[in-house]
């Protein structure tokens, strides 16, 4: 659905040069919701604003729904048949108009009504008045304000204007809607709310969706994918699940602890903490259980077949896209013939292991 | 009535012809003095928001050479700007007096000032609405008009209110050198001839007319807002 080639972009400013985007290669498949996750300043939100061009790439390669789009040098090229002709403002705005967008801060027009405001993008395009009430009345039932049309903005609560915001967005039935820290502003309820809308979108319109965020429990929430940035460079791609379940960048390792109380365990390791002292013999071991084996009773399995102690030290079972993912810290004790048995028994059945520390 | 006027202002009602063509000539000073200025100030507020470096449609002459243009006039005292354009308003209108000769010192003396203003009242727009806007596909006369002026109308309206205010004591100024209008009426009949009643009545006829002004203004502004400050209890 949109695919991005070496995509490069450097602000100049007067401070010297920062770089936004080096290099970026993604691809985003059809109907799926894409995260990108970064730090600010990593260049997520230039990333995500170069897609609709409302930031103009240095150079790069970028095919979105069908249309490919080829930057040399800060120029823009549409790239038809085999020939490139360089794209019209007016060329640029038909893209843009495919192309949902939602922001941090909403960005709705105070003088207008909800109503007026989802009617935004409808007018002037030739569409007549009916046709576009019909359609600002599809769109306010689809995001649950009905009943809000001839209110102004500022007597909506912030999760009812970002609802606003995405029935203005989709407005013109784009295929693609980007969503630049949406939820940022605001507060867990209304978070989770358009969290499940954006799902729910998702589901019912096959809408493809690139959500950029800093907090990777929205990612964990919603998306399917997920990129991470950091220095205007994707230094880990991939499913949320894997991502989660191997971090291998020191910054995705940061984000995951930050969601998840399996991070904990990473941190107790850093900090040496004293529930992570084991007896001479024993083994601290950390256990990570993936899809397959979370449900079974390996513990106390393990710990009669082998004749080994286990002691949970710390443990969390969580779901992530619907899939189960364990983690444990415990301590084993045992003959050492017996524990080296039991660990390999467990590896054996895809639990991965790693042996933090020996007594 | 009229004895009571002839009482406590004897010489207004002496020159009460005199003083109602002067009424009348400030108004057709303000009117379309105002017109014009209001006209060419929104345009060159909106040029220069526009054309500035990090604008929605950058372009470093026009904005240069508007902008020195506005600080060139801004700096002119307008007293000095009246008779600077003396020759100039002869060559364009044939004359340099009365309220015709008075309106092209006006519409210099006030547009520099309300085109900055506009640029005020444009710049408190948020950048966010007008990406948002670019996101869904709006040109430069789109964000111009359905974005800019469109969010900006209790700020352009309160900005307006205060430009009016000083023209009219532009045109009074204007007077002084021969346009005629309530500050000629004041100065020559009022001042000059020591009939304090005559200044007084202009005074509160002027104080009058600003009050009305401001008072327009400000409803306007509050009924556009369509924005709490404050909350209140809905209804």
């Amino acid at each position: 659905m949109i695919t991005i080639n070496h995509l490069c972009k450097t602000f100049r400013l007067r401070s010297g040069d920062v770089c936004a985007a080096r290099d970026v290669n993604l691809d985003i498949h059809e109907g799926e919701i894409y995260g990108v996750i970064g730090y600010s300043g990593a260049g997520k939100s230039t990333l995500v604003r170069c897609i609709n061009l409302l930031e103009t790439p240095d150079d790069g390669e970028m095919t979105i729904d069908g249309t490919t789009v080829v930057i040399r040098s800060g120029r823009v090229f549409l790239r038809e048949g085999g020939a490139e002709k360089p794209a019209s403002e007016k060329q640029l705005n038909a893209l843009r108009r495919g192309i949902g967008m939602i922001f941090q801060q909403f960005n709705l027009l105070d003088r207008s009504t909800v109503a007026d405001n989802v009617a935004y993008p409808l007018r002037y395009t030739g569409m007549s008045r009916a046709d576009i009430d019909a359609r600002v009345r599809e769109l306010l039932a689809l995001v649950d304000l009905t009943d809000k049309a001839d209110v102004y903005p500022s007597q909506l609560s912030g999760g009812q204007k970002q609802r606003v915001a995405i029935a203005r967005a989709l407005a013109n039935r784009p295929r693609i809607l980007l969503s630049d820290e949406a939820t940022s502003a605001l507060d867990p309820d209304a978070t989770e709310s358009i969290l499940a809308l954006l799902r729910d979108l998702n589901r019912k319109l096959g809408l493809t969706i690139v959500l950029i965020t800093h907090e990777m429990s929205v990612i964990k929430a919603v998306c399917q994918r997920v990129a991470v940035m950091a220095d205007g460079a994707v230094v880990e791609e991939g499913e949320v699940y894997n991502l989660f379940a191997h971090p291998v960048q020191p910054i995705t390792k940061r984000f995951v602890q930050s969601a998840s109380p399996l991070g904990k365990i990473d941190k107790m390791i850093i900090e040496g903490s004293p529930l992570l002292r084991v007896g001479p013999g024993g083994y601290l071991v950390k256990l990570l259980f993936h899809r397959d084996c979370v449900g079974d009773s390996l513990i106390s399995d393990v710990s009669r077949r082998f004749g080994v102690n286990l002691n949970i030290v710390l443990a969390n079972v969580e779901e992530i896209q619907g899939v189960a993912l364990g983690g444990m810290i415990a301590a084993v004790e045992g003959a050492p013939e017996a524990v080296q048995a039991a660990l390999d028994y467990l590896r054996d059945k895809h639990v991965s292991v790693e042996v933090i520390a020996r007594g | 009535m009229v004895e009571f006027f002839k009482a406590i202002m004897p010489n207004v009602y002496a020159y009460r012809s005199r003083f109602f063509q002067s009424c009348e000539a400030t108004l057709q000073m303000f009117v379309i003095a105002g017109l014009i200025s209001f006209a060419l100030g929104l345009l060159f507020g909106v040029v220069l928001t526009v054309t500035r470096e990090g604008g929605i449609r950058p372009n470093r002459l026009i904005y240069r050479v508007l902008d020195v243009f506005v600080n060139v006039f801004r700096s002119i005292p307008f007293v000095i700007l009246l008779i600077f354009l003396i020759p100039f308003t002869r060559t364009v209108l044939g004359t340099a007096i009365g309220v015709k000769g008075a309106i092209i010192p006006l519409v210099f003396g006030v547009v520099p000032f309300f085109t900055r203003q506009v640029e005020a009242a444009l710049a408190g727009v948020s950048p966010g609405k007008l990406e948002a806007a670019r996101s869904m596909g709006s040109g430069t006369m789109g964000l111009i008009f359905r974005v800019y002026l469109h969010e900006a109308v209790p700020d352009l309206i309160r900005v307006t209110t205060i430009t009016a205010i000083s023209l009219i004591g532009l045109t009074t100024m204007a007077g002084a050198v021969g346009a005629g209008g309530l500050g000629s009426f004041a100065i020559n009949y009022g001042q000059n001839q020591q009939h304090q009643d005559i200044v007084n009545v202009c005074v509160v006829v002027l104080l009058i007319f600003v009050c009305l002004l401001q008072a327009l203004g400000s409803f306007l502004a509050r009924k556009t807002t369509n924005r709490k400050l404050f909350a209140r209890t809905e209804k």
